[in-house]
C-alpha cells in the first residue's frame, strides 16, 4: 500500500514539475511571443501549443511509467496533468496577488489572459481542467497499438509543421497549375484554416498508414534484389536528394536561399570540426579562428576599400584562404599538442578569443579595420556572370559542401582517418601502436582549419564586409552543438545538425529570442537521452547497440568511452 | 646516453621556445618603454619614471586585487567541482550572475524604500545572503538536472552539458528580466575614498577585498577544519576509495556544489558593487577569467585559486599599462600600442594559454599528473 501510495506521489510531483516548466516557459516569455504565429488559425497558435504539449508530456511520461491496466494508466495520466495545471495556475493565483511585472519582464496582460483562457484568477479551475484532459490525452498516446500511434503522430506532426512554416509553403507553392490548386486546397491567404489542417491530417494519416503496412514488403523487394541494382535504388535516392538542393533556391526565392547559404556554412565549418572533434578526438571551442582566419584573408585580398591590398578575384584569394588557415591550424596546433581533454577546449577557446580580440582591437587597425572591419569585398564573377545575392552564392556553398564532404568521407576511410581514430580510443595506445602522434595531431588542426577557412572565404564574399563582430565564441559553440546533435564523427549528422540548430530557428524567427535557451535545454537533454545524436557515425551506433549481432565490432568494451579526449 | 642539446631540439620545442620569449620580450621590452616614457628611445637610461604618479600604479594594484578577490570567490568553485569530480562546471560563471540579477531585485527594492542608506550594513548582509542562496539553489538543481545522471559518462558528455547549461541559464535569465543592462543602486557610504597611511583607496573596492578575505577565510576553515571539509578533502584525493570509507559521495558533491555557488553569488553582488550593473551574460567573462585563475593558482588546490584569482586580477589591470602603452616598435608604434586596455583579456587568455602549455599544474598545484589533465 505504502510503495502504490509513494508512486502516486511521484505521479503528482512529476506532474508539478511539469506544471513548473509551463510556468517557466511563460515567465521566459516563449508562449507570449510564440502565440503570435497561428498553427492553425482560429483554433490553436504556438505558444498555446507549447502549453498543450507540456500537458501531453506530463500525461505521457506519468502512464508511461506505472504498473497496471489502462484504467490505472489513464488515471495516473489524468492526475499528473492535474498537477501541472495547479503548477502553472500557481502562477496565475501570484501574479494576482503581487505585481510580477517588477521583475519578470513577460508577465504581462496579455501572457496571463492567454494562460487563464482570458478569466483571470476565475480561470484557475478550467486551467487545471485543461491540463487533466491534456494530461488524459498524453495517457492515452501510451495505451494505442503502434499501428495506430504511428500514423496518428505522423499526421499530427505534419500538419503541426505545415501550419509552421505556412508561409514558406504558399510562397513555394506561389504558381504553377497543380502547385496554386494544391495551396488552394489547403490554405488561405492568412494561413492554414481548420479545413485545411484537417485535410492535411487525413491525407498523411492515410498514407502513414498504408506506408507502415507496405514498407516491409517494399523493403524485402529491394534487399532481394541483386547488389548492383541496389546500389541503384540508393543513387537515385541520392540524385533525388541532389536535385531537390539544387531547385530548392530557385522555388523557395531570397530567404529560403539565404537560410540555405547559411546551414550551407555551418555544414563547411561543421565537417571541419567534426574532423578534429569526432575523428580525432580534439575537442576545440576555438574554431571560429579558422572562419575568421578565412574570411580575413580573403576580405584583404580582394577588397576594393582602403584594406584591401592586393584586389584579386575571389577565385584566386579563396585557395590562398584554404592554405592560410591550413597553416594557421598547424601554428595553433603546435603549442597544445600535449594538452588533453578539459584543458585542450579551454586552451583552444583562449586561442580563439585571442584572435577575436586581436581581430577587433585598435592596435591592429591599420591592417584589420578594428571594429569597422574590411568592407567593399567584391562578388565571385565567373565569365560575366556575378554571383550576386545569396541565390547564386548558395551555389558555391553547395558545390564546396559537397566537395569538402567527399574529401571528408574518403579521409575517414584512409589510413590517416584510421589513426584519428585510434587516437581519439586512447592515444597512449595508438601512440605504441606505431601513429606518429606529433603528425597526425597536428593534420586533424590543419584540415580541419581550412575547411572552416572555406566557409569563412565564402562568408566574406556573402556579406561583403567582415566584422570581427560575427567572430565571436558563440559560433564555435554553435558549431559544436551542431556536431553533437547530428551525432558525433558523422557525415549526414553534420548536414542534420545544421539543417536543425541553424536552418529551423532562421526560418521561425520569433523564435530567435529563444534559440539559445532551446539550445541549452536541448544540449542537456540530448547528452542524457541520446548522447549519440541523430544520425550516429555508423561505427558509433554499432557500439551502443551492443545486443545487435554485428560481428566483432560490437565486442569492444569501448562501448561509451568513445568520446574520451 | 643523454643526446646533446641540438639533438633534443626538435621543432616543437623551438616553437614552444620562441612562444616563451616573445611574450617575454613583449613584457621587458614594454615595461622598459612604460618606465621610461620621457626618455627618447627605450634603451637610454634617464631618470627611470613613469608617465604614471606612484598613486595611479597604486589605484591600479588595489582595482586589480579588487577584481582578483572577485575572480578568487568564482574560483574555488570551479576548483573545488574540479577536484571531486574532475570536471569543468562551465555553467558556474552563469550562477554568479544569477545571485548578482536577483540580489538586484532586493537591492532596488531597498535603495526605494530608503532602508539601503538607513542601514548600510544590514542591507548589503540582506543582498548578499539572497544573493548567496539563489545561486546555491541554482548550483544546487543545476547538480541534480545536468551533472549527476551524467556521472558515469565519458568526459566530453559532462562538459557539454554544462555549456548546455550554461547557455540555458543566460537566456532564461534574460527571458525573464530582460536583454538590457539594470543599474545596481549605489550605497552612499561605500562611495568615494577612505584614506590609510595617507594613501586613498576607493571605498567600494576595499569592502570588496574586505568582504572576500572575510568569506575566503571562513571557507578555508571550513575545509581544513570541520568533518565535511575533511570528507571534501578525501572525496577529491580519492571518490572511491573515500567511499568505501563510509563517506557519503552524493552528500559531498553536492556540498562542494553548494558552497561554490555560495561564494559564486556573494562574488556576483560585489562585482555588481565595483562596475554597478548587471546583465544577463555578464557571468561568461568572469567565468573564463576564475577559471583561468583557478588553473593559474593549480587546479583542485583552494589556497591556490585565491593566490591565482588575485595574480590574475593584478595582471589584468597592471598589465596594459605596464606591458602594451609603452611597447614601441619602431616603424609600427613608434609611441607604443594604441588603447591598450582593450587588450586586457588578450593578456588574461594568454597567460591561461600559457599556463596550460608550461605549467598545468599551475602556482601550488603538484597533485595534477598528466593523467588527471
Amino acid at each position: 500500500m505504502r510503495t502504490d501510495r509513494g508512486s502516486w506521489g511521484k505521479v503528482i510531483s512529476g506532474g508539478l514539475i511539469f506544471g513548473g516548466a509551463a510556468a517557466f516557459v511563460s515567465l521566459a516569455g516563449m508562449v507570449e511571443a510564440l502565440g503570435v504565429r497561428e498553427i492553425v488559425i482560429g483554433v490553436i497558435d504556438l505558444g498555446r501549443l507549447l502549453l498543450l504539449l507540456i500537458g501531453l508530456g506530463a500525461g505521457y511520461q506519468a502512464a508511461r511509467r506505472g504498473i497496471g491496466g489502462a484504467l490505472t494508466a489513464l488515471a495516473r495520466g489524468l492526475l499528473a496533468g492535474a498537477a501541472a495545471g495547479v503548477g502553472l495556475s500557481a502562477l496565475l493565483v501570484l501574479a494576482s496577488v503581487v505585481n510580477l511585472r517588477g521583475m519578470f519582464i513577460n508577465a504581462s496582460p496579455t501572457l496571463l489572459e492567454i494562460i487563464s483562457f482570458g478569466r483571470g484568477t476565475a480561470g484557475v479551475p478550467l486551467v487545471i481542467a485543461a491540463g487533466a484532459v491534456a494530461g488524459a490525452l498524453g495517457a492515452v498516446a501510451t495505451l494505442l497499438p503502434g499501428a495506430v500511434r504511428g500514423p496518428l503522430g505522423a499526421g499530427v506532426t505534419v500538419t503541426i509543421v505545415v501550419g509552421l512554416f505556412q508561409e514558406l509553403l504558399q510562397i513555394i507553392l506561389q504558381e504553377g497549375g497543380i502547385r496554386s490548386a494544391i495551396r488552394q486546397f489547403i490554405f488561405v491567404p492568412e494561413g492554414l484554416p481548420p479545413r485545411g489542417a484537417l485535410g492535411v491530417f487525413l491525407v498523411v494519416l492515410v498514407v502513414s498508414a498504408v506506408w507502415r503496412s507496405r514498407q516491409p514488403v517494399v523493403r524485402g523487394w529491394i534487399l532481394k534484389r541483386p547488389p548492383p541494382q541496389q546500389r541503384l535504388v540508393r543513387l537515385l535516392g541520392l540524385l533525388l536528394a541532389v536535385a531537390v538542393a539544387l531547385l530548392l533556391p530557385l522555388a523557395g526565392g531570397l530567404f529560403i536561399s539565404q537560410v540555405l547559404v547559411l546551414v550551407g556554412l555551418y555544414t563547411l565549418m561543421g565537417l571541419g570540426l567534426n574532423l578534429e572533434v569526432g575523428f580525432a578526438g580534439l575537442l576545440d571551442l576555438g574554431f571560429v579562428a579558422f572562419f575568421a582566419i578565412g574570411a580575413y584573408t580573403v576580405g584583404l585580398l580582394t577588397s576594393t576599400g582602403q584594406y584591401g591590398i592586393a584586389h584579386w578575384s575571389f577565385w584566386a584569394a579563396m585557395p590562398v584562404a584554404l592554405v592560410v588557415s591550413l597553416i594557421a591550424g598547424f601554428l595553433f596546433g603546435l603549442p597544445i599538442l600535449r594538452i588533453r581533454g578539459d584543458y585542450l577546449a579551454i586552451a583552444t577557446l583562449g586561442f580563439g578569443e585571442i584572435i577575436r580580440l586581436l581581430a577587433l582591437s585598435e592596435a591592429l587597425r591599420p591592417w584589420f579595420g578594428g571594429s569597422q572591419g574590411v568592407l567593399f569585398v567584391p562578388k565571385p564573377i565567373i565569365g560575366g556572370f556575378e554571383f550576386s545575392g545569396p541565390a547564386q552564392i548558395y551555389y558555391i556553398t553547395l558545390a564546396s559542401s559537397v566537395l569538402i564532404a567527399f574529401v571528408a568521407a574518403r579521409l575517414r576511410d584512409s589510413r590517416l582517418g584510421r589513426a584519428w581514430m585510434a587516437m581519439r580510443e586512447d592515444e597512449d595506445v595508438a601512440e605504441a601502436m606505431g601513429i606518429n602522434l606529433v603528425n597526425v595531431k597536428l593534420l586533424a588542426y590543419g584540415i580541419g582549419g581550412a575547411f572552416a577557412g572555406m566557409g569563412g572565404a565564402i562568408f566574406a564574399v556573402l556579406l561583403g564586409s567582415i566584422f570581427p563582430h560575427s567572430f565571436s565564441l558563440l559560433i564555435s559553440i554553435n558549431v559544436l552543438a551542431l556536431i553533437i546533435v547530428g551525432g558525433m564523427g558523422s557525415l549526414p549528422g553534420v548536414v542534420v545538425g545544421s539543417l536543425f540548430l541553424v536552418g529551423l530557428p532562421e526560418l521561425l524567427r520569433e523564435f530567435s529570442d529563444f534559440r539559445f535557451l532551446v539550445y541549452g535545454a536541448a544540449l542537456i537533454i540530448m547528452m542524457q537521452v541520446k548522447p549519440e545524436g541523430l544520425w550516429p557515425a555508423a561505427m558509433v551506433r554499432r557500439e551502443l547497440h551492443k545486443e545487435e549481432p554485428v560481428g566483432v565490432v560490437a565486442e569492444e568494451p569501448a562501448a561509451v568511452e568513445r568520446v574520451e579526449a | 646516453m643523454q643526446r646533446s642539446f641540438w639533438q633534443r631540439l626538435s621543432i616543437i620545442n623551438t616553437y614552444l621556445w620562441a612562444f616563451r620569449l616573445s611574450v617575454l620580450l613583449v613584457v621587458v621590452w614594454g615595461s622598459l618603454g612604460t618606465f621610461q616614457a620621457g626618455c627618447r628611445s627605450a634603451l637610454t637610461i634617464c631618470d627611470f619614471k613613469s608617465k604614471y604618479a606612484p598613486n595611479v600604479w597604486l589605484d591600479l594594484l588595489v582595482f586589480g586585487l579588487s577584481q582578483g578577490s572577485v575572480y578568487a570567490l568564482i574560483a574555488l568553485g570551479y576548483t573545488m567541482v574540479y577536484g571531486i569530480l574532475r570536471m569543468i562546471n562551465f555553467a558556474h560563471g552563469d550562477v554568479f550572475m544569477a545571485g548578482a540579477y536577483t540580489a538586484f531585485y532586493l537591492a532596488a527594492a531597498f535603495g526605494r524604500s530608503g532602508f539601503l542608506n538607513r542601514s548600510p550594513l544590514i542591507s548589503l548582509a540582506a543582498v548578499l545572503a539572497l544573493a548567496m542562496i539563489t545561486a546555491t539553489a541554482i548550483a544546487l538543481i543545476l547538480e541534480r538536472v545536468a551533472y549527476r545522471p551524467l556521472r558515469r559518462a565519458p568526459r566530453l558528455v559532462p562538459l557539454i552539458s554544462a555549456i548546455g547549461a550554461s547557455f540555458f541559464l543566460e537566456y532564461a535569465f534574460r527571458g525573464f528580466f530582460g536583454s538590457g543592462f539594470q543599474a545596481y543602486p549605489e550605497w552612499q557610504i561605500f562611495t568615494g575614498e577612505w584614506v590609510i597611511a595617507g594613501i586613498g583607496i576607493l571605498r567600494t573596492q576595499a569592502v570588496v577585498i574586505v568582504a572576500s578575505v572575510l568569506l575566503m577565510a571562513a571557507l578555508y576553515t571550513f575545509v581544513m577544519r570541520t568533518k565535511t571539509g575533511t570528507a571534501m578533502r578525501a572525496v577529491s584525493e580519492d571518490l572511491e576509495v573515500a567511499s568505501l570509507m563510509g563517506i557519503d559521495v552524493d552528500r559531498v558533491i553536492v556540498i562542494t556544489f553548494g558552497i561554490g555557488g555560495a561564494a559564486a553569488g556573494a562574488a556576483g553582488v560585489l562585482y555588481a558593487l565595483v562596475f554597478k550593473q548587471v546583465h544577463f551574460f555578464m557571468g561568461f567573462f568572469p567565468g573564463i577569467k576564475a577559471f583561468t585563475a583557478a588553473v593559474l593558482g593549480g587546479i583542485g588546490n583552494i589556497p591556490g585559486a585565491m593566490i591565482g584569482g588575485l595574480f590574475l586580477g593584478i595582471f589584468e589591470s597592471v598589465g596594459p599599462i605596464l606591458f602594451l602603452e609603452g611597447l614601441r616598435v619602431p616603424g609600427i608604434y613608434p609611441t607604443g600600442i594604441p588603447a591598450p586596455y582593450q587588450l586586457k583579456d588578450v593578456i588574461a587568455f594568454t597567460m591561461l594559454v600559457m599556463v596550460l602549455i608550461f605549467r598545468p599544474s599551475g602556482i601550488l598545484g603538484e597533485r595534477l599528473a598528466t593523467k588527471k589533465a
